[in-house]
């Protein structure tokens, strides 16, 4: 379980983050979403560790990672995996060398074993048979499959999803989801997905957080947020006509 | 500037820590080694033969005089290839081309979350991204810098030929006469020290990168300045202390 406690987080005179006490739990997709610059993505790099909370703790399992060296967290990072907006692809390297990069650094696999772990990466993402090809090749929804091949590869307890449909049309974007889902639930995972899609929402939200100007606004899951009664929550939510139209049958 | 200097400080610290898996890591180098030094042979062979001739012509048409011999103008443009043309002259060539390379490449690995995606791996991506390009420039540039030299007095030599200034067995015995070794080793303490400036300055520059292509661009274009103005200033220091 990851918990985050009193978080804030200050850019200059810019305050994103004012104070955000989370839990997410696993085998559960929890999902941060909330407007642009509401703070969600802050949030998400201060959960991992890429940027330093002005305030406030982020536990693994009771551990106070905020607190920790660099050489102190590399156990705790080994176990976590990360899919990027951008995918994040290494450009110089294959698919499978993609892969295999965090298998090379950190275990004492085999070549053969390493190729086997691919393969069986790049099955689980449907793209079997890809390893040979360079990011520069691929679209954007084989990128982010790929990208979900790599953070898999080391077998993470946590897995981090940054805007997992950006960019892409709707039916790449459902496959994405359902297969964050699906990962989360044989893994057991602790996933962390940040979010403006309202179909990712709506389909896999187990646990959702609502952030709206750096604050914790609500919080819930998908059956709740349909019939939430919270104003700036609604807005978010039912901002297009489809979705009015779709609460109206609800 | 004070902060900038800190700062560069504790990215070659941190570039210099021990390596997760040294096998990793070698590979890298090796594949820097073959960028930097494979990579930039044709660009240094090409300046390197036009120098060593320019020198040649330069020279002899300065120290037309009977009272002075010949074969001066093989010493002079031995010594003055060896000692500046070659190591400066290619180093700042080489921050226009490896520096450039490095500093684009950090800078697009930062702006594209690809040096994040390390970071969350666990990897310590100063020392996986900037130490094998260190070590493959300090490496690397003094053999380019030797290779500069080789060609550059070939190509005083086919200045020689091809004018009648100064006849080529006059030349060949310029070279030989009076040859000091110190000269070579400041050659090399100059190629080292320059293959150092470029690539940390330019690794520095990419590695800080924020925001997009266009600051991406404006890494580089930072790189290549400050890199060729540390090499000026580095070819003084060092001229200045060993001869």
């Amino acid at each position: 379980m990851i918990e985050t406690i009193n978080i804030h987080k200050t850019f200059g005179d810019n305050q994103v983050l004012r104070g955000i006490d989370a839990q997410f739990k696993p085998g559960k997709n929890n999902l941060i979403i909330g407007g642009s610059g509401s703070g969600k993505t802050t949030l998400l790099k201060c959960i991992v560790g890429l940027h330093k909370p002005t305030e406030g703790e982020v536990l693994y399992n009771g551990e106070n990672f905020t607190k920790m060296h660099f050489v102190e967290r590399v156990p705790i990072r080994k176990q976590i995996g990360m899919l990027f907006q951008s995918s994040a692809l290494f450009d110089s390297m294959s698919v499978q060398d993609n892969i295999i990069f965090p298998l090379n650094l950190f275990t004492k696999m085999s070549r053969a074993e390493k190729i086997d772990r691919a393969n069986f990466c790049l099955e689980r993402v449907n793209l079997a048979g890809k390893n040979k090809l360079f990011p520069a090749e691929l679209s954007g929804g084989m990128k982010k499959r790929v990208g979900i091949a790599r953070a898999i590869s080391m077998q993470p307890k946590y897995l981090f999803v940054d805007e997992p449909n950006s960019g892409l049309d709707p039916k790449t974007s459902i496959l994405i989801d359902d297969l964050i889902a699906e990962i989360t639930q044989e893994y057991q995972t602790t996933t962390v997905i940040v979010t403006h899609d309202m179909n990712s929402v709506m389909g896999i939200g187990d646990h959702i957080i609502f952030l709206h100007n750096g604050k914790k606004w609500w919080e819930g899951n998908n059956k709740e947020i349909a019939h939430t009664d919270n104003k700036e929550l609604n807005d978010f939510v039912f901002a297009s006509k489809f979705m009015q139209a779709a609460k109206e049958k609800l | 500037m004070l902060y900038n200097l800190g700062r560069y400080i504790l990215l070659l610290r941190l570039a210099f820590k021990k390596p997760e898996k040294f096998s990793v890591y070698w590979a890298e180098v090796m594949r820097e080694m073959v960028s930097v030094g494979i990579g930039s042979l044709g660009i240094v062979a090409i300046i390197s033969v036009f120098i060593g001739a320019v020198a040649t012509i330069q020279t002899a048409f300065q120290l037309v005089s009977d009272f002075i011999p010949k074969t001066i103008v093989g010493t002079i443009t031995r010594d003055s290839t060896i000692l500046e043309f070659s190591p400066t002259i290619s180093a700042l060539v080489l921050a226009g081309r490896v520096g450039s390379s490095i500093a684009s490449q950090i800078g697009t690995m930062r702006v594209t979350e690809q040096i994040d995606a390390l970071e969350i791996m666990g990897v310590n991506a100063p020392g996986y991204l900037i130490s094998p390009k260190i070590i493959a420039g300090v490496i690397m540039i003094p053999f380019l810098t030797i290779i500069s030299i080789f060609l550059g007095l070939i190509g005083g030599y086919i200045a020689c030929a091809a004018s009648n200034e100064v006849s080529p067995s006059d030349y060949i015995t310029g070279l030989t006469d009076g040859f000091k070794v110190i000269i070579l080793q400041v050659s090399m303490v100059k190629a080292t020290a320059f293959g150092f400036i470029i690539t940390s300055i330019c690794a520095y520059q990419g590695f800080y990168t924020s925001g997009g292509a266009l600051e991406v661009g404006q890494s580089a274009t930072k790189g290549v300045v400050y890199s060729c103005i540390m090499i000026l200033f580095a070819d003084l220091v060092i001229s200045r202390i060993m001869l």
